[in-house]
């Protein structure tokens, strides 16, 4: 059993603060995704966690044990590298086998733990070669192996797909959540990329500037973001974000865009807003469709008719650049058939999904 | 680039004389070494020997009847002894200060290493006077650990700097990775990190050796007998007031040349760069 429990954690570079008192419980077992943007301390944790940085503030246990002051080999975890970091000069075998050697283990524990381990990734045929003559999917399999290897508490990732090609990220992710359905066990996985984050994990960590901004399934803070920041980093396209203000129309609390439309809000949104408020509205592209193509069974809409600035075909969908409160903003159009740049088309608002963030904090406007 | 005929005759023909310039003079002293001292000094010169014979190298070592010997083999010893000391210690500082350069951070290191570098720009014959009168007053003229001591001086910075520069191309996360896999940093140095930086270990080795090995001006100076002069000072002992003996001086000259020789071609296998290649991302 291995929870991985931060408490207040810091971590301080003289006088710059990289991470600021971060409190985060993970279950055994759990598949914890650590995602935000360069700089936003999420490696800087995981590396508090493996133990190869020192904590600054604040409490580490792994288990039952405060793992702040012991080294890296004695909290019983392991981690892959962004680079891999295989030994050069030790075959496939010798580099899954180090881990095990250097704990004292017999060559027979040794060969069969690591036969076990080349199994369960598909290394067979690999086995006697030098990293330098493996591919990167290959180097990313052994990295993952010499992980496995040696049963850890836990298994720490930091942005193991970044240095592959799109195709074969979308394949080693899949891999790695199949390892970790095959492999039960704690997981702390570092990435900037959103989708890695919202595909693997069971909860996301979604940090900026060296503090959580939230914590959430997939789901949860996809749907319920709770401040602008959230709101535009997980998505893709991101949300749109239009500024607007709260008004009184026909006894109806509305949010008026710059532009003069008037978007009805919901009556739970509505009842914790004044009128006049300064408000930032969401918007998912998903829920900005021309009409007839997507927003079925949708609830209340709202109709704009506007011409499209550019369009992004995907194939299933297509992306509608529009302008609406003063930006352009993105619409998805499913089903799609071919659009001019220029042409007009009637979208329409689905209100109920509708996000509402204050405008001086950002933060959620909760219903 | 297609080479026509005439080029590629114009370019070997270059390469053979500026190899030639650079072979000859090599390659007469190892003649002259085993030649006989008329074919040597014969007018117009023998550019073909006619009889190769050891006899000079019997004559060094006093094997000969016709001619007194020199202490070569005091000579070999003294040579060895503190060339090799002052590689081993300056390569194992160098190995110590090349690992701290690359991997911790630590006050006045920029000035330190560039400390280090202008120590090289000074060329160590300017300092042999007062290195002499240093060396007299503390009692260090004619000793071997006054010579290692010299030879440390100009080559520990030399060892650092390459060194480092090997250690700093072996990416951090492989000793970190060694460490989450239970070594300790210590052990993750051994396994790990030493073994890819051995190449740059092993070519400051010969570079330390080499300049202790071949060094003249400086041990010249500092030592004075048997108990402390090296083979190339001992190369002086060939000189007379009136005659030069050629012959003797050139096998002396072969017997510094072979063990440089020989230990740049053991260790020349291990002086394959780029093995760090590929363990990384790809």
């Amino acid at each position: 059993m291995a929870e991985v429990t931060l408490s207040k954690v810091f971590k301080r570079y003289g006088a710059v603060e990289v991470v600021r008192g971060i409190d985060l419980a993970i279950a055994h077992d759990e598949f914890v995704v650590l995602v935000g943007p360069s700089g936003c301390g999420k490696s800087t944790t995981l590396r508090m966690i493996a133990g190869l940085e020192d904590i600054s503030g604040g409490e580490i246990r792994i288990g039952s044990r405060v793992v702040n002051q012991l080294p890296p080999r004695a909290r019983n975890v392991s981690m892959v590298f962004q680079n891999y970091a295989l030994y050069p000069h030790m075959t496939v075998r010798e580099n899954l086998g180090f881990g095990l050697k250097i704990a004292g283990e017999k060559p027979a524990v040794v060969a069969a733990r690591v036969e076990e381990a080349a199994g369960t990734l598909g290394l067979g045929e690999l086995m006697d070669r030098l990293p330098a003559q493996l591919s990167g999917g290959q180097r990313q399999r052994v990295a993952m192996g010499r992980a496995i290897v040696r049963h850890p508490d836990v298994f720490l990732f930091d942005e193991p797909l970044s240095n592959l090609d799109a195709k074969l990220r979308v394949q080693m992710r899949v891999e790695i959540k199949k390892l970790h359905q095959k492999v039960k066990t704690t997981v702390v996985y570092v990435t900037h990329d959103q989708v890695e984050a919202m595909t693997l994990a069971d909860r996301i960590v979604i940090m900026r500037d060296g503090n959580i901004e939230q914590i959430g399934t997939p789901l949860d803070v996809f749907e319920r973001p709770v401040n602008t920041f959230v709101a535009s980093f997980i998505g893709s396209p991101p949300m749109n974000l239009i500024d607007a203000r709260v008004e009184s129309r026909e006894g109806r609390a509305v949010a008026v865009l710059a532009d003069g439309l008037a978007l009805p809000l919901r009556p739970a949104v509505a009842a914790r807003v004044a009128e006049g408020r300064p408000i930032v509205v969401g918007l998912r592209a998903d829920d900005l469709a021309p009409e007839g193509h997507g927003l079925v069974g949708a609830g209340e809409t709202v109709a704009i008719e506007c011409p499209v600035l550019l369009a992004e075909p995907l194939g299933t969908e297509t992306i509608l650049f529009i302008e609406l409160g003063g930006r352009e903003v993105q619409g998805k159009m499913l089903m799609p058939r071919a659009v001019a740049v220029g042409e007009k088309l009637r979208f329409l608002v689905n209100l109920p999904a509708l996000h509402v963030f204050d405008k001086a904090t950002g933060a959620r406007i909760a219903d | 680039m297609v080479e026509t005929l005439a080029q590629r005759i114009f370019v070997r023909l270059a390469l053979f004389v500026a190899m030639a310039i650079l072979c000859v003079p090599g390659l007469w002293v190892v003649l002259t070494a085993f030649r006989t001292n008329v074919e040597v000094m014969a007018k117009p010169p023998v550019w073909i020997p006619q009889a190769l014979t050891l006899e000079n190298f019997r004559a060094i070592f006093g094997l000969a009847a016709t001619q007194q010997g020199i202490p070569v083999v005091a000579y070999f010893m003294n040579s060895l002894v503190i060339a090799l000391t002052s590689t081993v210690i300056a390569v194992a500082i160098g190995m110590m200060g090349g690992y701290a350069f690359a991997r911790y951070r630590f006050p006045f290191k920029n000035t330190i290493f560039l400390g280090f570098m202008l120590s090289r720009t000074v060329p160590g014959i300017a300092l042999s006077l007062p290195l002499f009168i240093l060396w007299s007053r503390l009692g260090l003229i004619d000793t071997h650990f006054g010579l290692i001591l010299v030879y440390l001086a100009m080559n520990i910075p030399f060892t650092i700097w390459l060194i480092d520069g090997f250690f700093r191309q072996i990416p951090l996360s492989l000793s970190e990775a060694a460490q989450i896999d239970g070594c300790t940093r210590w052990q993750a140095f051994w396994k790990i990190e030493f073994p890819l930086a051995r190449s740059g270990i092993a070519s400051a080795g010969i570079f330390a050796f080499l300049t202790s090995w071949n060094e003249y001006a400086l041990a010249s100076q500092l030592t004075r007998s048997t108990a402390s002069k090296t083979m190339p000072v001992g190369l002086t002992d060939f000189t007379a007031q009136f005659t030069i003996d050629w012959t003797g001086m050139s096998a002396m000259a072969v017997l510094i040349i072979i063990p440089a020789l020989v230990l740049t071609f053991v260790v020349q296998k291990h002086l394959i760069a780029g093995l760090t290649f590929g363990g990384v991302k790809g």
